[in-house]
């Protein structure tokens, strides 16, 4: 694990540099752009969302856009992160625990690293989730382009990128949830990437225990 | 392509009643299209054009008198011309005028996401609504005749109105009014059923096609332009005419049972979610050290 925490001079832990928070909020800010324009041409019900995005032609020629750095974010964040994403021994029991971890009964949750099995999974989903939508998504980019003979590929695209999609929302879901409501101070440290020692140790102990270490024997 | 002087049945992408709905007049319309008189004179490729304001595109040559390989945004009619070699050693020249079928079950109509961009008129008519396109080209996915065509410099798809704007005014399209041989015919579809029928009759009775048939696929309801074949067996022979043309299965998966699953799930995960937070709430940051069993809110 070679993260950059560290303990900060005001007591509190560096758990996301400034470019860990970059590269999630242009993947935030693209994932939610492309969720709004995307679930518009989903439904019928839901079109007035490519409305007040300004109208659906605009929402057409963006939505691409906007996945293309989603996907270059997802790059990003896999050089960044993936070393750090393999899933571990503790992450197998961590899944063996998660109705303790859904109930909040915590002190039944083993001692975790940096990244918890759930968020792990999250990391990969979207990754390859991110992948398949990026393949399928160029097909519908220029469905003019593919020639009729080649015509399977536009049926293809039209069933894997609304099902990638559906799965990406469901972790999308779940992330959110998680960072705003469950986990009070996670959405701190996206933004200004700090956390106290006492969410740390709750959360992360072993994660935290490394990172004191770490700075009590550069001290 | 006015939405107002014509009978609507449905349109894409519209959630809600549909505006317009419910009255009717006495018939709807077909276009009888009779391959067997067909000369390949392109005068319906020309009249096409003409009536609807497009210049005469840049033509490709493959060795027949073929104009183009494939109906255009901007050439929305075009004849199919195909050397066929019969049992017999003999060679048979097919032609088939090639334009959009104005399926009853129209996939792009099923394919397409914004709101009264197609229109199916209650006479038949499947015409896209270019002002209120927004051209993803989900229509070139759901048309199982590779009708519909994207102007790049429009951004938006465009393919054969049959010529709405005449048929409302009482006229017939601009490609029937410049038949020579009389090949195209324009009415009801009982009337232009019963033509083509009769004419399938003679071939096989008087003229020794026994083959021949009427084209009106039941895959998409049937068509609002029928043909005449020769050879009814084998439509593929007159250009990859489909022999059995339906709306593609992943768009209808996509658009149907797809549709329900992933709106009950996101529905179902946002309860699941609340209901989570109302029984659970948030975690705390001593909940690990201070947790006790029985210790429940």
């Amino acid at each position: 694990m070679n993260d950059q925490a560290r303990l900060l001079p005001n007591g509190r832990i560096l758990r996301y540099t400034f470019g860990e928070r970059l590269m999630h909020w242009c993947a935030g800010v693209s994932y939610v752009y492309l969720l709004f324009t995307g679930l518009a041409f989903w439904s019928p019900w839901l079109f007035w969302m490519a409305v007040a995005l300004g109208g659906g032609t605009i929402s057409r020629e963006l939505h691409p856009w906007a996945g293309l750095i989603f996907f270059l974010s997802t790059i990003w964040m896999y050089r960044t992160w993936a070393s750090q994403m393999h899933e571990t021994k503790v992450d197998k029991e961590w899944w063996h625990a998660l109705p303790h971890y859904i109930m909040n009964e915590d002190d039944r949750v083993p001692k975790i690293d940096r990244f918890n099995g759930g968020q792990k999974s999250l990391f990969w989903g979207f990754f390859w989730c991110g992948l398949l939508l990026l393949l399928s998504g160029l097909v519908l980019w220029f469905p003019q382009e593919i020639p009729w003979s080649l015509r399977y590929l536009r049926y293809i695209a039209v069933i894997v990128h609304p099902v990638t999609a559906l799965l990406t929302i469901a972790l999308f879901m779940i992330h959110l949830y998680m960072g705003l409501a469950v986990e009070g101070g996670a959405l701190h440290s996206m933004v200004r990437g700090d956390v106290s020692q006492a969410w740390a140790r709750a959360f992360h102990r072993l994660w935290y225990e490394r990172v004191l270490s770490e700075s009590a024997s550069k001290k | 392509m006015s939405q107002v002087s014509n009978e609507i049945r449905r349109i894409s992408g519209h959630a809600g009643s549909i505006p317009g709905e419910g009255f009717s007049r006495d018939y709807d319309v077909c276009k009888l299209v009779d391959t067997t008189t067909c000369i390949g004179c392109k005068a319906c490729e020309v009249a096409c054009l003409e009536w609807n304001g497009y210049s005469f595109s840049e033509t490709t040559f493959d060795n027949s008198y073929q104009t183009m390989p494939e109906t255009q945004w901007n050439y929305w009619n075009l004849i199919k011309f195909n050397e066929h070699e019969r049992e017999d050693g003999s060679m048979q020249l097919l032609m088939r005028k090639d334009q959009c079928m104005h399926c009853e079950e129209p996939g792009c109509l099923a394919a397409c996401p914004a709101d009264g961009a197609i229109v199916q008129y209650a006479n038949g008519i499947v015409d896209f609504q270019q002002d209120h396109c927004v051209g993803c080209g989900y229509c070139i996915t759901g048309c199982p005749f590779n009708i519909p065509k994207f102007s790049p410099t429009a951004r938006k798809v465009f393919k054969c109105t049959l010529c709405n704007d005449r048929v409302t005014q009482g006229l017939e399209p601009a490609c029937i009014k410049s038949c020579p041989t009389g090949c195209l015919h324009f009415g009801s579809k009982a009337d232009m059923k019963d033509l083509a029928e009769t004419r399938a009759t003679q071939l096989r009775e008087h003229s020794g096609f026994e083959n021949a048939g009427v084209y009106d696929p039941a895959g998409v309801g049937g068509t609002h332009v029928i043909y005449v074949l020769h050879d009814a067996k084998n439509p593929e022979l007159y250009g990859g005419l489909p022999k059995n043309p339906t709306i593609p299965l992943a768009v209808s998966l996509w658009k149907t049972p797809l549709k329900w699953i992933g709106n009950l799930a996101i529905v179902g995960g946002l309860m699941g979610l609340a209901v989570h937070y109302l029984r659970f709430g948030p975690k705390s940051e001593e909940s690990r050290d201070s947790f006790q069993q029985g210790e429940k809110r």
